[in-house]
């Protein structure tokens, strides 16, 4: 095989890989026809435009020269889909390193090296760009749309920060390998990818509150002090924004730095790539714990006893918290900086709380009930089905109430219809999160659960709408309560309709 | 004084099927202190019955008694006296030896301090005295499994099934487990397993059947297998090759 051939046949198979990558994202890991699989994505992606018109409709006309302020929030939503594309780039660079099961056919084939991995690298910026652009084309759609072609730019400057992101992901695991070592590598990777999509907008968020006293990171950016600090309109800085609004002398350049970014990523780490593989052992190193004695207790306290340790040794699993926790900075600094206030000040508290509650009980619910890396063990016990899952449930639950009571204790201070409210959604919407991942089970072990593609789409996306519909209900019942009673009904309505289709019923 | 007590485990009738019948109307017969060697080539269905036996599937027909217990319709009482060890080590990376024996013990409800020394004496038998407080994410294949297998020895079980337990370990490894075995048998405890190494049934197992297509088509002591296949001195394996190629095809 010659060389450009075998380069050429190596670009298909990633392809390929990445494509039923996706499909097993899609489709949960279960079997679906490649055509159902398109349909359903082409549908979802066509649905997408309903919303997406709601939120960037009215910015179709926007166009150069724009004001400061207008750049500065432009470039900052620029490059917070750089923060989110760089955050998919580590994980998947991480995969190559310790995940890929081809690895070792591939070190020990007559290949050269340096290609091969410089295909894998074209392969995640290639990925990473193209679920980027799943995401952005209803919204890009809407404003071609509305505004003309000149925003068709905007797919141009999706591929350039897709690029340059798969290029710093590369540079930031291979640094992290030489700082931390392989071994420590992957965990402080996984935390990273997982702060780094959020971080951007909760330090908006907490420079909103502690400069205006308010959640919006629009508060910032539209601030005096921000346009006062940006530079001038003529600045490289506007780039990327005025290249999205279709100024082709902008895009230019910024599609070729970030091209030249991502070659010259390639041209170093390409040829160390390999060593990087083999210098990730496949025995890890030893972790020890302190003797103590064994502890007495029920079957059932065992189980949870067991669920609770598992799930602070997981590094994946800590970063997702993390990730869950930061989401709850925000509004505990406003209910920390404000107190005193009087309770309106805090209604916009309640939702968010209920909807990280929600949010965090299903990713725990989704790891306790649908991960066991001992499912015969566990099936083998002599104790009822029932009481194993009844306590990994407790689990979740007593994880929820000790992250959130703190919280709600600290709203009863100022006012105790806010708090208990707070309380009752939190409770509802974390019960309703579990009950989804319980209908929606997919027994696997967790080291399979490197990222959530083992959960069914249908229950994530109804575990979302469902911490929506609570957390709306939530807001709505300490301002208008008979509004309320309808949004209480409607999530209900989603959760029946969960529950219909979900395979428990079947 | 074995005789006394009820077989081990009784299957009548057994059957399962998936896309094709893979234990078809099994009878089987395990007597209380006995060690038990079911063999049979890839597909036999001899995984098959032992998940069954173990409560890990539903048969589609025929009963399942373990030590008198009807373990379709009281499944736990039937759990509480078996173990089962499976050819693929299912233990917890995160947890260190001593921690999964604990989370078993717990799991069978044995007494705290009785199950710590028995958890210390078993992983101290088994060569990993000097991982106990090691989690078993580094650990290799061999070593998993024999966590994997003071787990399931750690609650005192009167049945323990056994899926190719051998799988992955060492010859010392190999010797150290089935010392254990003959060691548990030796005390009154009955061991049923599966293996491919027709050497380990010759020497340890008191019976052994062979299981083709769902179902046992020869059983006995190796004496009485080398009797009824005609010659004295046949070795097993000849005997296990022409049993299985001269068995009729499934349905």
């Amino acid at each position: 095989m010659t060389r450009s051939a075998s380069v050429t046949w190596f670009a298909g198979h990633e392809i390929r890989l990445a494509w039923r990558e996706m499909l097993g994202m899609l489709t949960a890991g279960r079997r679906w026809r490649t055509r159902s699989a398109s349909i359903v994505l082409v549908a979802f992606v066509l649905f997408l435009h309903l919303p997406a018109y709601a939120v960037v409709g009215r910015f179709a006309d926007v166009a150069m020269p724009l004001d400061r302020s207008s750049l500065i929030v432009i470039t900052a939503s620029i490059f917070l889909a750089w923060a989110l594309m760089l955050s998919q780039a580590i994980e998947s660079v991480t995969r190559v390193f310790y995940a890929r099961a081809d690895l070792d056919l591939i070190m020990s084939s007559p290949v050269a090296l340096t290609n091969v991995f410089s295909v894998r690298i074209a392969a995640i910026a290639v990925t990473v760009t193209l679920m980027a652009m799943l995401l952005a084309t209803p919204f890009i759609d809407v404003l071609v749309i509305g505004g003309g072609v000149r925003w068709f730019a905007a797919y141009a400057v999706v591929v350039a920060i897709g690029m340059s992101a798969a290029a710093v992901a590369i540079a930031v695991t291979v640094g992290l390998f030489q700082l931390c070592g392989p071994a420590r590598t992957r965990a402080v990777a996984q935390v990273i990818s997982a702060v780094t999509g959020a971080g951007f907008v909760i330090a908006l968020q907490v420079a909103a509150i502690l400069s205006y006293g308010t959640l919006s990171r629009f508060a910032v950016l539209t601030s005096d002090v921000m346009a006062a600090w940006a530079p001038d309109a003529g600045s490289r800085w506007w780039w990327p924004a005025q290249a999205m609004l279709g100024d082709v002398a902008a895009l230019l350049p910024l599609l070729g730095g970030s091209l030249l970014l991502l070659g010259a990523a390639m041209a170093v780490f390409s040829p160390r790539f390999s060593d990087y593989v083999a210098s990730v052992s496949p025995k890890i190193d030893a972790r020890k714990t302190t003797a103590r004695a064994f502890r007495p207790g029920s079957r059932q306290g065992a189980l949870r006893r067991k669920e609770l340790v598992l799930l602070w040794r997981d590094p994946w699993l800590m970063s997702q918290t993390l990730m869950q926790l930061l989401y709850l900075l925000p509004p505990a600094l406003m209910l920390w900086r404000s107190f005193g206030e009087g309770a309106g000040a805090f209604i916009v508290l309640a939702p968010v709380i209920v909807m990280a509650a929600g949010q965090l009980a299903g990713g725990l619910a989704w790891l306790t009930i649908s991960g066991e890396d001992a499912a015969d063990l566990v099936a083998t016990a002599p104790l009822p089905s029932a009481s194993v899952t009844r306590a990994k449930i407790e689990v979740v639950l007593i994880l929820i109430a000790t992250l959130f009571t703190p919280l709600v204790a600290a709203m009863a201070l100022v006012s105790l219809q806010l708090a208990g409210v707070t309380a009752l959604a939190t409770v509802i919407a974390a019960a309703s999160a579990t009950s989804i991942q319980l209908w929606f089970r997919v027994q696997a072990r967790r080291s399979q659960f490197g990222r959530r593609q083992t959960s069914s789409r249908i229950a994530t996306f109804a575990e979302a709408f469902v911490s929506i519909g609570w957390a709306a209900t939530a807001a709505l019942a300490l301002v208008v309560p008979t509004v309320a009673a309808v949004t209480a009904l409607m999530t209900a309505g989603v959760m029946a309709l969960t529950w219909k289709i979900s395979p428990a019923r079947a | 004084m074995s005789q006394q007590l009820p077989p081990a485990l009784v299957l009548r009738g057994l059957t399962k099927r998936f896309d094709r019948p893979a234990v078809d109307g099994l009878d089987l017969t395990v007597r209380a202190g006995e060690f038990y060697a079911l063999l049979g080539a890839n597909g036999a269905g001899k995984t098959t019955t032992l998940r069954m036996v173990a409560g890990l599937l539903r048969p589609d027909a025929g009963s399942v008694s373990v030590l008198g217990i009807d373990a379709l319709a009281n499944p736990v009482a039937a759990k509480q006296l078996t173990a089962w060890v499976s050819d693929e080590p299912m233990i917890y990376d995160k947890l260190t030896p001593l921690e999964y024996l604990e989370f078993v013990a717990g799991l069978w409800g044995c007494d705290a301090a009785t199950a710590e020394r028995a958890a210390h004496e078993l992983l101290h038998s088994l060569g990993l005295a000097a991982q106990l407080h090691e989690r078993c994410e580094g650990f290799s294949k061999g070593m998993r499994q024999k966590v994997a297998l003071a787990g399931a020895l750690v609650h005192e079980p009167r049945l323990i099934i056994l899926d190719e337990p051998l799988t992955g370990l060492d010859a010392v490894s190999a010797r150290h487990v089935k010392g254990l075995l003959q060691a548990r048998v030796a005390a009154g405890c009955t061991v049923i397993m599966t293996t491919h190494i027709l050497e380990v049934a010759e020497r340890m197992a008191d019976r052994i059947g062979v299981i083709s297509a769902g179902r046992l088509i020869a059983e006995g002591t190796l004496a009485e297998l080398q009797q009824q296949n005609g010659q004295g001195d046949t070795s097993l394996e000849d005997m296990f090759v022409a049993l299985v190629e001269n068995a009729p095809a499934a349905a």
